[in-house]
């Protein structure tokens, strides 16, 4: 009996979850488009999500395509095939490694800071205080960061792409002796429009879900240090399991046959 | 006819699960008066104001402002009725990312869209009123002592010229000397301004100096409501084992030994 009240205890917690996260994203969309709108707000998480974000996700990128370089030509030297590692390397980039790790990396750096930062305004009542001072929260603090994420997401992306190709010539023109002007026009010739465009509108998905389980997280974090703790791990871990999934539905949306 | 109380409270109830926090409340507190309301520990003191204030919903009865019913408003309608409130909270909540004169300002800001310049003028103005010179107006609020902060807190509930002041806890955290300059401050701007104030507190001290009338808290319901002179001649048995802080009494704490 126990284990069937256990049973139900968690069904019933997962889906009152479920059912305040909808209306959390419902009540936040909305204030996303109705003014008064925060331009100075929306600018200064454009900058922290953004420009602060550009060294961790460049660097991720550039030993991205230089270890994807690496691997591919190790397999398919072995077929004679090493001229495709151009059109592995920016295809692999632009569709999937550039908006995942570069959406993965930005859930741990800025979704916990949204998370810490919301959960500690939370626990010492600064929510209460801006709805004392005629102030809507969502509007405050939660449509910015979501605005900001879905607009430098896909700039964040754009340039790690850039840079991951680039880290994948490097090896392979300054290690593996390729021909720098084949290289780069292989690299030319396989891209698509549609390999960048499914990478970038990935990359908005992201930068949505990051900050919007950020603010989640955050709004609705309880107690002290230990409760800010608990919803800065819920906003990472929760952000990144659903990049990975949104991220196959994305694929499945673009190329599924 | 008699005048329309500032605030009116009729059989307002709040529960948390099972627990019943607030149990019928009815209060009335007039135009310019000044009423406290003492209690222990999670009596639901706060809970009372957060209703009033619409930050949480009372589950019934009716709350109303200038004869208006606030009980239920939507987003908007809070926003605009809350422009009455200013609130003094026990931690100050004082926004950590702002400096004090825009913590000040904020309401100033946001809420009257007031420029910039002016805003500052005014918050500047406002923290002499409190005792504050100019060149705090640029510290951090991390900078400042908690008297200090309880008076920039003190500033940001009066800038706006609310109508309506509540101060949570406003002594609570400060050295004797530093809370009777408090009290001394609130009493100037209530009296001065002619606000009407509803203050909690456990200090007896601060209860008696700011309150016209004091009402007691106990187990979700206003046990008592009398003149702040006669509180220590209540004739009521709780009241006194309060005002006195007597560990007998009919009021029992639940210690585990």
């Amino acid at each position: 009996m126990n284990f069937l009240a256990t049973i139900g205890a968690v069904v019933l917690a997962f889906f009152g979850h479920l059912g305040r996260l909808t209306i959390f994203t419902a009540t936040a969309v909305s204030h996303c488009v109705r003014p008064p709108f925060y331009p100075r707000h929306i600018l200064r998480q454009m900058i922290d999500i953004g420009y602060y974000s550009l060294p961790v996700v460049g660097l991720t990128a550039i030993f991205s395509g230089m270890v994807l370089a690496l691997q591919s030509y190790t397999g398919f030297a072995r077929f004679s095939a090493e001229s495709a590692i151009a059109n592995v390397v920016v295809i692999s980039l632009t569709r999937e490694l550039g908006p995942v790790l570069a959406g993965l990396m930005v859930a741990g750096r800025i979704g916990a800071s949204m998370a810490a930062e919301i959960g500690t305004m939370r626990v010492t009542e600064q929510i209460d205080a801006l709805t004392t001072l005629s102030t809507n929260p969502f509007k405050y603090l939660v449509a910015p960061r979501l605005i900001a994420g879905l607009l430098m997401l896909p700039v964040l992306v754009l340039v790690a792409d850039i840079i991951g190709v680039f880290g994948g010539y490097m090896v392979a023109v300054y290690k593996l002796d390729f021909n720098a002007g084949i290289y780069l026009s292989n690299t030319i010739s396989f891209l698509e429009p549609l390999d960048v465009i499914s990478g970038l509108v990935k990359a908005s998905a992201f930068g949505f879900i990051i900050a919007l389980m950020g603010c989640y997280s955050g709004y609705h974090s309880k107690g002290g240090a230990q409760g800010v703790g608990a919803a800065t791990t819920n906003a990472v871990v929760s952000s990144s399991i659903l990049i990975l999934t949104v991220n196959y539905v994305i694929t499945e949306l673009f190329f599924g046959t | 006819m008699t005048e329309v109380p500032k605030i009116r409270l009729t059989d307002v109830r709040k529960s948390f699960g099972a627990k019943k926090v607030l149990d019928g409340i009815t209060l009335d507190v007039a135009k310019a008066e000044s009423v406290v309301i003492i209690g222990g520990s999670g009596t639901g003191k706060s809970v009372l104001l957060k209703c009033i204030l619409g930050i949480l919903l009372a589950d019934s009865g009716a709350i109303e402002v200038d004869g208006e019913n606030v009980t239920h408003l939507r987003a908007a309608q809070r926003e605009a009725a809350n422009k009455k409130f200013g609130m003094l909270f026990q931690g100050g909540a004082l926004f950590d990312s702002l400096p004090v004169w825009e913590n000040v300002a904020f309401g100033l800001i946001q809420g009257e869209h007031m420029n910039r310049k002016d805003a500052k003028h005014r918050a500047i103005e406002t923290l002499a009123k409190v005792g504050l010179t100019a060149d705090v107006a640029e510290l951090s609020p991390s900078e400042l002592s908690g008297g200090m902060q309880k008076r920039v807190g003190l500033a940001r509930a009066i800038a706006g010229a609310p109508e309506i002041v509540f101060f949570d806890e406003p002594t609570t955290g400060l050295d004797p000397i530093m809370g009777d300059v408090i009290n001394d401050l609130i009493v100037s701007c209530v009296r001065n301004q002619g606000i009407t104030a509803l203050s909690i507190t456990h200090d007896m001290a601060s209860a008696k100096k700011i309150g016209d009338r004091i009402a007691m808290l106990y187990q979700g319901k206003l046990i008592w409501i009398g003149d702040a002179k006669s509180v220590d001649a209540s004739d009521n048995e709780y009241v006194d084992q309060f005002v006195h802080g007597r560990a007998e009494g009919p009021i029992k704490m639940q210690v585990r030994r």
